[in-house]
């Protein structure tokens, strides 16, 4: 392993890495060229033309049915999931750096958020509401089934992150007479920044792309994979293509910039320090 | 004498008080902190499952349920035979997914962890593997259509290769694309938790097995493996519970031609059945359950959280 040239092993192991990774992007590869498809176009190869057809027709009203309004809820609901999701993780991670009666319940029901199949959750809360005769909708009851979905992840993140926290800046602060909020505020939270920033990005994408916890909380309002789930069924043209190329354009673009932000911090904190 | 003693009571008492609220502070803080995140869950965890398994005990007919106290929901559920035969399929679709997973899984985290030496190439090698994650599911099984589909890009390129003469049917909508597009949406589950193993196991352990002369494989079998099982338990954990609750993938994969027991879930809803579907959904969970609890019985993956 540390002899300086590189084995058989390395050179077979690496070509299923490359097959892997060509696996995994293939295929989202596929329908991205496709959705260029012309006019005349199908669902498959061979291109019949180039065109921004597809397109222009998801745009259209008549030819899926709200795909803006859609867009615009997936992006609320994952924006509010993403606060909720970052605050409430926080806080609880601040809360299991002390031992305290209940925390053995409450991280195995957190655990247990990770392990219940997401139609349980879909169904359970789809029932609730019904019983107590509330109308679902995607800012009530489906956020409540994407935050137990993000939160259990957002918990752990913060745990990983707490483990690895150095408690010595906060005695430092501590000693040169900070009170609990300052240190928090002006040594925790800023060494906290980047990977809050992270499980920003796990709340955001989650929802976003949450498709199971949403079917029957959602109410009478879909949001974007309820739509695209809706147009798989009656669509048969690429325009569904064009609808999948632009949102996983859109996840691309947030991933994308959840790392140039990281890299500006860092770039910032550098300068600041005179490094 | 009298003023100074009443003017230093006050003075004293908000003293005391603020003593007790910094001893109370610290006791209370935590309650309040894990507050928010315990009431989501509880509200929209507990309460829910809990709604679930009151109503698979009530009644219902075409047009609306009733609150009662009957256990037809679960006599029919388990002695029908398609209630069985699903369980199998989908036992099936597990322990294919199961299987696939852990060897793409451990392969290519042994590849990042111990084969790829630049720790900046690992940590972008290993965001390769999981950007998709931040992808939808359902985008990503669509994606299967163009390649594995009558006149899709494999079959095509098959027949112009002579290798073939009549396109393959059994590419889509089959088993066989239900669980690659399971192996697809759920390898990095198995990726990220091995990877995350072998990357804590201490490098002179390997040097002393190299030392005492082991061959690579008899390293990897008896150092590496059994040092990265708490990872390759969690990961089974996710696999096998996300395959088990499934009814999207098997639906849009197999062309609803496959069933799972999701998937029976999900058309008693959209039935109205309700009652029918929480008991259905109630044997789900117990069966998830049991297979953690095994899991967990096999592996101790304590150490790792």
């Amino acid at each position: 392993m540390n002899s300086s040239r590189r084995g058989l092993s390395f050179y077979l192991l690496g070509a299923f890495f490359a097959l892997f990774v060509l696996f995994l992007y293939g295929p989202t590869a596929t329908i991205l060229i496709l959705s260029f498809q012309g006019p005349e176009g199908g669902l498959t190869f061979p291109m019949n033309g180039v065109s921004l057809h597809w397109f222009r027709n998801l745009f259209e009203q008549q030819a899926v049915g709200d795909f803006g309004g859609s867009f615009r809820r997936s992006i609320a609901l994952g924006l509010m999931v993403m606060v909720l999701t970052v605050l409430f993780s926080v806080l609880a991670g601040f809360a299991f750096r002390r031992r305290f009666r209940g925390s053995g319940p409450i991280f195995y029901l957190a655990v247990a958020s990770l392990i219940v199949p997401s139609i349980l959750v879909s169904l359970g809360i789809g029932l609730f509401f019904n019983i107590l005769g509330l109308e679902p909708s995607w800012y009530s009851s489906a956020l409540g089934a994407h935050l137990t979905w993000t939160l259990p992840f957002g918990l752990l993140i913060v745990f990983a992150i707490f483990n690895r926290f150095n408690p010595a800046y906060e005695e430092a602060a501590r000693d040169l007479g900070a009170t609990p909020w300052q240190t928090v505020r002006h040594v925790v939270l800023p060494i906290l920044l980047p990977s809050l920033i992270g499980v920003g990005l796990f709340g955001f994408t989650l929802s976003y792309d949450e498709f199971a916890r949403t079917l029957m909380t959602a109410g009478s309002f879909n949001t974007l994979p309820l739509e695209i789930y809706g147009m798989t069924t009656n669509v048969t043209t690429p325009v569904l293509y064009a609808l999948g190329s632009l949102t996983t354009v859109f996840s691309f673009t947030v991933i994308g910039l959840f790392f140039l932000g990281l890299i500006a911090l860092r770039r910032h904190r550098l300068r600041r320090t005179g490094a | 004498m009298t003023l100074t003693a009443e003017t230093s009571r006050p003075s004293a008492t908000a003293a005391a008080g603020r003593a007790r609220r910094v001893r109370l502070l610290p006791r209370v803080a935590p309650y309040l902190q894990a507050a928010p995140l315990t009431v989501t869950l509880l509200l929209f965890l507990l309460v829910p499952i809990l709604t679930i398994v009151a109503v698979s005990f009530w009644d219902y007919d075409s047009v609306r349920i009733y609150p009662d106290f009957v256990l037809t929901n679960y006599t029919e559920l388990l002695t029908s035979p398609v209630t069985w035969k699903t369980y199998l399929n989908t036992l099936k679709y597990a322990a294919l997914t199961w299987a696939i997973t852990l060897g793409i899984g451990f392969t290519v985290a042994y590849f990042l962890a111990f084969h790829v030496r630049s720790t900046t190439w690992q940590m972008v090698l290993f965001l390769v593997c999981t950007i998709p994650f931040w992808t939808s599911n359902i985008i990503r099984m669509i994606s299967w259509i163009p390649f594995l589909g009558r006149n899709g890009l494999l079959n095509s390129g098959l027949i112009s290769a002579g290798i073939i003469d009549q396109p393959l049917e059994f590419l889509l909508f089959s088993d066989f694309s239900v669980v690659l597009a399971f192996v697809h949406l759920y390898a990095l589950f198995m990726v990220v938790p091995i990877f995350n193993s072998m990357m804590r196991i201490d490098r002179a352990l390997i040097e002393a097995a190299r030392d005492g002369g082991a061959s690579a494989a008899q390293t990897l079998w008896n150092v590496i493996l059994p040092l990265t099982k708490p990872g390759i338990a969690i990961g089974s954990i996710f696999v096998v519970t996300l395959v088990m609750g499934d009814f999207i993938t098997v639906r849009l994969m197999s062309g609803g031609q496959s069933a799972s027991i999701g998937l029976m879930i999900a058309n008693e809803i959209s039935l109205l059945q309700y009652p029918a579907a929480a008991a259905n959904a109630v044997v789900l969970l117990a069966v998830v359950l049991i297979m953690v609890v095994a899991m967990l019985r096999v592996v101790d993956i304590r150490k790792e959280l």
